[in-house]
């Protein structure tokens, strides 16, 4: 007979077994015995945050920088309902989660015991899957299968909900089966006969663009090499989503910038204008098509895209394509280069044109600005952040808000996996712990989180994490002491009424850095800002950095809520230019 | 302009009455997934029959009777598709020759004889079957589409009846045919 395990080890040997290295988590009465378990498996390292939904997002940040799956535990009740913010961001954003949370003894459950929340209940609409493990006998399979849910197909959280009692409880343990099925199930894929249709209307289109997404970055770092091919040998311009940056190099002359509300002048009108969209791994989210009756309203539509739902969702496209990314990409390349070698150089007369009017567009330069002398505009401190630190191979997060957008705008990545943002859900607060456990996984890399202030302080406690384990992450706060993002709203569509987007009140952020033990830097003018950041560059400890910025500065350009691509409200300095007066007014 | 951060909605399409049958693991908790996808994502259920149909196989079939634009109807069948206790999701339009679709009624009938068996008499299209018989009362099963039963349990009101437990449809395809 085989050696029995006791739940709490058939858990450490599931992890083992899928290779985990890092836990983040929280202990508390219904996991204990889990806890108890942590010593005797050394190759598995437990991260103690300071809040559930901490551990949630700096899992995430593991995650999307490592491209592992991220592993958190929490406990029952409010340990449960803590995670489920940051198990909803994960969700929305493809993140592979595997949450592990204890429960009250089985006889107790439905008897609203200390610490027992409905958790599968709970999380069922924020997880791709979730179990409760009744029986000890399934434990182990049901933990493989978890990973395996979470890490195939499109990815995204799962919870494993187990009972105090079945920690205890011992039963033999089962090694993972290995088998390709997605999502625990197998899915249609795209044939030969797609790519070809694909390669056709890419000869047949005078004004192509790519539109690319997070799932690039899902596909792994493969993928974003072959993207880079194909942009090569194709000559067609590409934008890319907020969650998709870094899949193609930023200060490339292909790449036509971020698109979307906040996105380039080029990117948007190149989106409305062209004839032909490939759409790889992007999910037409609303904040990218603006008015869904007039997006795009004159191109074909392709869709490369491992999850069929999210394929014809939002928009009715011509040609869905099933499949992960790499391999979308790998054989349309294979199919040119057998096909049509010479692509690139017979189709440039082509599209030309194309590229001669994309560069008007670009001649606008719609991500400038009015710099000041006296106070630091955030734009310059993304900026001048970018060029201090463009050769260290850095890592970025964000919290949510003007900063996010700044920073996608201004801040050029060249590689995958080095930006994490929290773009379908938007949750304030995510960037600190998304730098804690991006640090985790890379120790040795410079780990930024370009912050705003009201953000930041959702998870301010993580900055005690980052110390306990001395992990030396930035935290670079563009200071407005406004909620930037809900006032320059407030300021555009409810007549400047700026009701409770001020902060009154707030911590001295230096000190407060102090407080925790790591180290405070304020910057107030643009003169000394390139100083201060050599210095928190040359700080070796985690760093609180307070760069007090312009208060009344907008995030420019923006498409209006409701309007389509084409028509774009640029920054002051071109308003200045067509001053909108009369009824352009009530346009704003 | 609109003084939100959200688009406006757009053109609203036709709708269309689908007939989804969704094949699925019996373990508890796979329901509230199901009506919890529809819930969640705003979509409509007109009437929901689950029940085991394959007790080695540990398989539920649920009939879920819903309406939508073809467009909604199909993320309607892809997302049901991604719920991993999902083996196979069917869809049929209501309209269509090739589906047979059943609703069972219990009617319960008190008053006078004549009443009653009148009433039971009107019954007689839809299979009806007398399950239960008392000096008072009829308790009667009838089979027959919603729209029937509808009418029935109207037109029954003047004729006894008290009280009236019903199931949602149920569907088949014709023929020889078994959907994979």
């Amino acid at each position: 007979m085989a050696k029995l395990s006791t739940g709490a080890e058939i858990v450490f040997k599931c992890l083992e077994d899928q290779n985990v290295e890092f836990i983040f988590g929280y202990p508390g009465g219904a996991v204990l015995p889990i806890y108890d378990e942590l010593k005797n498996h050394s190759s598995i390292k437990h991260i103690l945050v300071r809040h559930e939904q901490g551990a949630g997002h700096a899992a995430e940040g593991y995650a999307r920088s490592s491209g592992k799956p991220g592993v958190v535990l929490v406990t029952s009740g409010p340990g449960a309902t803590n995670v489920v913010t940051a198990l909803t961001d994960a969700y929305m954003d493809s993140i592979p989660l595997v949450c592990i949370s204890g429960q009250v003894p089985t006889h107790l459950i439905g008897t609203d015991a200390f610490q027992e929340c409905d958790t599968t209940g709970i999380t069922r609409p924020c997880t791709k899957h979730n179990w409760l493990v009744k029986d000890i006998k399934d434990l182990s399979k049901i933990v493989h299968e978890a990973f395996e849910v979470a890490t195939t197909g499109r990815p995204g959280p799962v919870l494993v909900d187990i009972p105090k009692d079945i920690q205890f409880q011992k039963a033999a343990y089962t090694k993972p089966k290995k088998n390709k099925k997605l999502n625990g199930k197998h899915h249609k894929r795209f044939n030969q006969k797609d790519i070809d249709e694909l390669i056709k209307l890419m000869s047949n289109s005078n004004k192509p663009i790519f539109y690319t997404g997070g799932g690039v970055i899902n596909s792994g770092p493969k993928a974003s090499m072959l993207l880079r091919e194909l942009v090569q040998a194709t000559g067609f311009p590409i934008t890319s989503t907020l969650q998709g940056l870094g899949s193609f190099p930023g200060d490339d002359n292909s790449f036509l910038g971020m698109l979307g509300m906040h996105g380039t002048y080029e990117a948007n009108n190149a989106m409305h204008d062209c004839d032909l969209m490939i759409n790889i791994g992007a999910r037409f989210d609303d904040r990218i098509t603006g008015k869904i009756d007039e997006f795009s309203p004159k191109s074909k539509k392709v869709h490369i895209d491992i999850d069929p739902s999210s394929i014809n969702k939002n928009v009715k496209v011509d040609l869905p394509i099933v499949g992960d990314v790499q391999d979308v990409i790998s054989s349309t390349i294979k199919t040119i280069k057998k096909t049509k070698p010479n692509f690139a150089n017979s189709n440039k007369q082509k599209i030309s044109k194309w590229w001669e009017t994309i560069q008007k567009w670009r001649e606008k330069k719609s991500l400038d600005y009015v710099n000041s002398t006296e106070t630091i505009k955030p734009q310059y401190a993304v900026q001048r952040l970018y060029e201090l630190t463009k050769n260290k191979d850095t890592y970025i997060t964000t919290e949510v808000g003007q900063h996010q957008m700044w920073a996608a705008q201004h801040y050029k990545f060249d590689k995958p996996n080095r930006w994490m943002t929290s773009g379908g859900l938007g949750t304030m607060g995510y960037g600190l712990p998304a730098a804690v456990g991006v640090q985790i996984a890379h120790p040795k890399k410079l780990v930024i989180d370009i912050a705003g202030e009201a953000s930041v302080l959702m998870t301010m406690q993580e900055m005690s994490t980052a110390v306990q384990y001395n992990l030396p992450i930035k935290i670079f706060i563009l200071n407005n002491e406004y909620m930037g993002m809900v006032r320059q709203w407030q300021e555009l569509l409810h007549d400047k009424n700026y009701s409770e987007s001020y902060t009154a009140a707030l911590p001295d952020f230096v000190k407060l850095a102090e407080a925790y033990g790591c180290v405070g830097i304020r910057a107030t003018n643009p003169s000394e800002l390139d100083d201060k950041i050599i210095e928190m560059l040359n700080t070796d400890r985690p760093v609180i950095f307070d760069c007090l910025v312009d208060k009344q500065e907008n995030c420019f350009p923006m498409i209006p809520s409701g309007k389509p691509h084409n028509q774009m409200l640029l920054g002051p300095k071109d308003q200045e230019q067509n001053k909108i007066t009369g009824k352009g007014k009530t346009l704003v | 302009m609109s003084r939100s951060a959200y688009s406006t909605p757009g053109k609203k399409g036709k709708l269309d009455k689908h007939i989804i049958v969704v094949w699925v693991d019996n373990e508890s908790g796979v329901l509230a997934r199901v009506v919890g996808l529809f819930s969640g994502r705003g979509y409509n259920i007109e009437s929901l029959a689950v029940a085991e149909v394959d007790a080695k196989l540990n398989i539920s079939r649920i009939t879920i009777v819903t309406t939508g634009t073809p467009q909604v109807i199909e993320q309607i069948k892809l997302q049901l598709k991604k719920l991993v206790p999902v083996h196979k999701v069917a869809d049929f339009k209501r309209e269509d020759k090739n589906v047979i679709f059943k609703e069972m009624a219990l009617f319960k009938l008190v008053g006078n004889i004549s009443k009653r068996n009148k009433a039971l008499k009107a019954c007689k299209k839809y299979n009806a079957v007398l399950l239960d018989k008392t000096s008072k009362s009829y308790v009667v099963q009838v089979t027959a589409l919603r729209r029937e039963i509808d009418t029935m349990s109207k037109n029954l009101k003047k004729l006894g009846l008290v009280s009236i437990s019903r199931t949602g449809a149920v569907a088949m395809t014709r023929g020889a045919e078994v959907f994979k």
